[in-house]
């Protein structure tokens, strides 16, 4: 499997706080890599500087064979690296439709072709019921749904998830990552930063974990879960596992 | 650092620029009307502070762009006038009539009109503002027809002995006339405005209304009654303007439209100066006083031309304003 | 597939109405003295003007509170190319629109770069109208103080778009440009173009996260903007015959664009259309009760300014009771009835 994604020696400082010290990592196409660490580690941030919020300081990040530091964040999402926002951001004046809408037109100029994509993703994300509502009026679980209806219906490459399921009862977590699973069947890359640590570790094929804006380890579950450093760090004082 | 410097840069260049100019021949021919212009810029320009501080307050505090600020100058102006007329109050008396009246009213607009759209989109609260403009203005219109009045005050040419000196009204400095009113509105403006610094940097209620201004969900939580602050606050923006509008009477004409100059010209000062900024207010004035003035000098009958342009270049270049903290 | 039919009927049914509207609004020259004809007409122009307006203020998001700009530029632009240049108003009006877009291209491009937005953004469109009215007011080329005043060619004219003896027509024609502008709108709004400044107006991040590029989003909506609202500008000087500064870029005419689609519905396609006939309507019987009052309000008789201050008092009004306007009054209450 080749690397679509990689992070390579990333840093950035504001002011005199290190949030991301020459993180390096790399994402293998198809895969879903997840990130984890307690609050303030830099995961957020990394996905700013991965989606072009903002630069970093030092180091590269190289999408698809390109460099895409210093871009901006449309032309990193045109290219086909999308994220979703930890405080999501739908567009409450608009319907869950035309919320979805905006983004099928990325790839397709023609109204009734992009009502027929952004249909379809509705359709797929179970929103579709939904399609005339206003909003701002779903559930956090409709709007996490949305969030990621609309990062779909750009047809991503790879997809960066940031808390996708905080918040969520284990009914609604347990749906949200059968879909991200059936997404990454469907062929998109995924990266998601999590909290609720049984649901990542079954989801992810491979965990990073990042501490004091460190990259502390990289492996698969199975790996990270035994490693002394990790434990030390960040499992053995806040990792409760559910039995 | 960059800051500074650009300042000293600045600085230099004006003292280059004060020590040039009066060596030029244009200077020898000119330098009574160019100090005439910096004087009259200079006097209306404190007045303009007053105006703007009220605005200031009120945008930096509730957020909104009050397009009827200038309208309640023309309250006071009538207010002021009509007790000059029929009871011959001195205007700069009055003031203990307006100051107080014009918060009441201020109180007033805030609680029944605007804190109901305090949420609303910015066009909502520009529009209903501006309705109460229009309300204000033609109910002047109505009551006192749109002919242009006029006071004169009796000692405005008088001489009067300080003691130490004799000042002879109106007064020569440098050449350039200096009227009895305007030199007392620009010095009350100016104790105004140092009321009002103090008020709110002083005092419990100006910490509340700086609270409210920065963290309107914090300051709620430490038990500030925001809603009633931005009254107190409307009512505080409501009274400067009110002032003003007495300090001008004796050399505006009266009309129904007196005091809508200056809510532009406010915003200008007001953008200028920083939001919410009384210090920014203050120099604003004087700096938007002073460019009307030559402006007029250089492009006659323009001279608002000046103002604008020094108007978008703020927005563009320094959009915090002179004395505002930098957000990008 | 349901969804397809839907956004096909919606269309639809807006083209459907539009045909409604122009069919109902065309028979207003039957049966109306001149007077009112010349209110109607200049009712429809700043209808245009204020869909115009709506473009960049209501889809878009940038709230304009200098449209007067735009109106202006297209006013002076049908003004001096027909007398200094004897060229068509018809191309006038074209030339117009291509003006007015163009300063809205290099001052939108400006002022969204250095990142102006909200409160400053309508500043700064304020003070680029005023800056227009001072400079107009100041060349001789355009009249200077003066104005221009556009020679009457006498009788009726297609070619000069004149219509002395039947101001029907110019009343047709400005209800042509009104409907040509709504089509305009209902096929931008189903657009991708359309959808990206809705997108922007909510919340720029999230477009910009969804590959939508915020500033040509904004550049696009001004464009079309001033293009919309300059041909209104030009063809209002075919209308009054003369343009001076005031009339072309005075604050009071930026005021009368945008207080259209506010009164009728901000973002809304028909918003400018239905506050426009609803404010002139307005207009006229606030105008005419202080002209000619019923017996028990004499004394209002012939006061100067009290129409002015029923409008304003309807004005704060609506916008405390219904801040969507019209159309979003008329929704909510369609919504409660069908509860």
């Amino acid at each position: 499997m080749s690397t679509i994604l990689e992070v390579k020696g990333a840093t950035k400082r504001f002011g005199g706080l290190t949030a991301l010290l020459d993180i390096s990592l790399g994402v293998a196409e198809g895969e879903i890599l997840g990130i984890i660490g307690p609050n303030g580690a830099g995961k957020t941030t990394l996905f700013n500087v991965i989606s072009g919020a903002i630069a970093p300081d030092e180091g590269q990040i190289v999408f698809d064979g390109e460099r895409i530091d210093r871009l901006a964040p449309y032309v990193i999402a045109d290219r086909g690296l999308v994220r979703t926002f930890q405080i999501m951001k739908p567009f409450g004046g608009l319907t869950v439709f035309e919320n979805v809408l905006v983004a099928a037109f990325l790839r397709r100029a023609d109204p009734i072709e992009a009502a027929a994509h952004a249909n379809s993703i509705l359709e797929y994300v179970g929103l579709a019921s939904f399609s005339d509502r206003q909003s701002k009026g779903l559930t956090l679980a409709g709007r996490k749904r949305l969030e990621l209806a609309r990062t779909l219906a750009t047809d991503p490459k790879v997809l960066l998830l940031d808390e996708v399921l905080a918040g969520l009862t284990p009914t609604e977590g347990a749906e949200m990552v059968a879909l991200v699973k059936a997404i990454r069947d469907g062929g998109v890359t995924i990266v998601v930063i999590e909290h609720v640590m049984a649901a990542i570790m079954a989801l992810s094929d491979r965990i990073a974990v990042i501490h004091h804006g460190e990259l502390l380890a990289i492996g698969l579950p199975s790996e990270i879960a035994k490693d002394p450093k990790v434990i030390e760090a960040y499992l053995g004082k806040e990792f409760h596992a559910p039995d | 650092m960059r800051g500074r410097s650009r300042t000293a840069i600045w600085a230099g260049l004006a003292v280059v620029v004060a020590v040039a100019v009066p060596q030029t021949a244009w200077w020898d021919l000119n330098h009574t009307v160019f100090a005439q212009a910096v004087v009259s810029g200079l006097l209306i320009g404190g007045v303009y502070s007053l105006v703007a501080m009220g605005l200031s307050l009120v945008f930096g505090v509730l957020d909104i762009i009050n397009f009827a600020h200038g309208a309640l100058m023309t309250i006071t102006i009538y207010v002021s006038y009509l007790l000059f007329q029929n009871y011959g109050v001195d205007p700069y008396v009055s003031l203990v009539v307006t100051i107080p009246l014009m918060f009441v009213v201020g109180v007033g607009i805030q609680r029944f009109a605007i804190n109901p759209v305090m949420d609303a989109p910015v066009h909502n609260q520009l529009l209903l503002t501006l309705g109460i403009a229009i309300i204000i203005e033609n109910l002047a219109l109505v009551l006192f027809t749109g002919t242009p009045r006029s006071i004169e005050l009796a000692y405005a040419r008088n001489e009067f002995d300080l003691g130490v000196v004799t000042l002879d009204f109106p007064l020569r400095v440098f050449g350039a006339v200096v009227s009895l009113p305007k030199l007392i509105a620009f010095l009350v403006a100016l104790l105004l405005a140092g009321v009002l610094y103090l008020l709110i940097q002083r005092t419990q209620l100006g910490a509340a209304i700086r609270a409210s201004a920065q963290e309107p969900e914090g300051a709620e939580l430490v038990g500030i009654d925001v809603r009633r602050i931005y009254m107190v606050t409307f009512g505080i923006g409501a009274a400067c303007v009110g002032a003003a509008g007495s300090l001008v009477l004796p050399f505006l004409f009266v009309a129904p439209t007196a005091g809508a100059t200056f809510t532009i010209i406010a915003f200008v000062v007001v953008v200028l100066g920083g939001m919410g900024s009384i210090p920014g207010a203050l120099v604003g004035g004087l700096v938007i006083g002073l460019t009307q003035e030559l402006t007029q000098l250089f492009v006659p009958g323009s001279k608002f031309l000046g103002v604008f342009i020094v108007f978008l270049a703020v927005l563009l270049f320094r959009p915090e304003g002179i004395f505002g903290k930098a957000q990008r | 597939m349901i969804r397809l039919r839907q956004i096909a009927t919606a269309s639809s049914r807006d083209l459907l109405i539009l045909l409604g509207v122009v069919a109902v609004l065309a028979l207003v020259p039957l049966g109306v003295s001149r007077f009112t004809l010349s209110v109607a007409t200049a009712a429809l122009i700043f209808a245009l003007a204020g869909i115009g307006w709506n473009v960049l203020s209501g889809f878009a998001g940038q709230f304009s509170f200098g449209h007067a700009a735009y109106f202006g530029l297209g006013a002076y632009t049908v003004a001096v190319t027909f007398t200094k240049y004897s060229i068509s108003p018809w191309l006038g009006l074209l030339l117009g629109g291509l003006v007015a877009a163009i300063f809205g291209l290099l001052t939108g491009w400006i002022s969204f770069r250095f990142g102006l937005k909200g409160a400053y953004f309508a500043l700064a469109t304020f003070a680029l109208a005023e800056l227009l009215r001072l400079t107009f007011n100041k060349f001789d080329y355009v009249g200077a103080g003066v104005g221009i005043p556009i020679p009457l060619a006498g009788g009726d004219s297609w070619g000069t778009l004149q219509f002395e003896n039947t101001p029907a027509i110019r009343y047709f024609v400005a209800l042509g440009l009104v409907a040509l502008g709504t089509l305009a709108v209902i096929v931008i709004k189903r657009s991708r173009a359309g959808s990206r400044m809705l997108a922007v107006r909510e919340d720029e991040d999230a477009a910009a996260s969804l590959g939508i590029n915020p500033l040509r989003a904004k550049l696009v909506a001004i464009a079309v903007s001033g293009f919309i609202t300059g041909v209104a500008g030009g063809y209002y000087v075919m209308f009054l015959m003369f343009i001076d500064s005031e009339l072309a870029f005075g604050p009071f005419i930026s005021v009368v664009i945008l207080l259209r689609p506010i009164v009728g519905g901000v973002g809304t396609i028909w918003g400018p259309v239905v506050g426009a006939a609803v404010l002139s309507i307005l207009g006229e019987v606030t105008r005419s009760l202080v002209r000619d009052p019923p017996s028990f309000l004499q004394v209002i008789e012939g006061v100067n300014g009290l129409d002015q201050v029923m409008f304003g008092l309807i004005l704060v009004l609506v916008i405390i009771r219904a801040p969507d306007g019209i159309i979003g009054l008329f929704r909510r209450f369609r919504k409660r009835s069908s509860q």
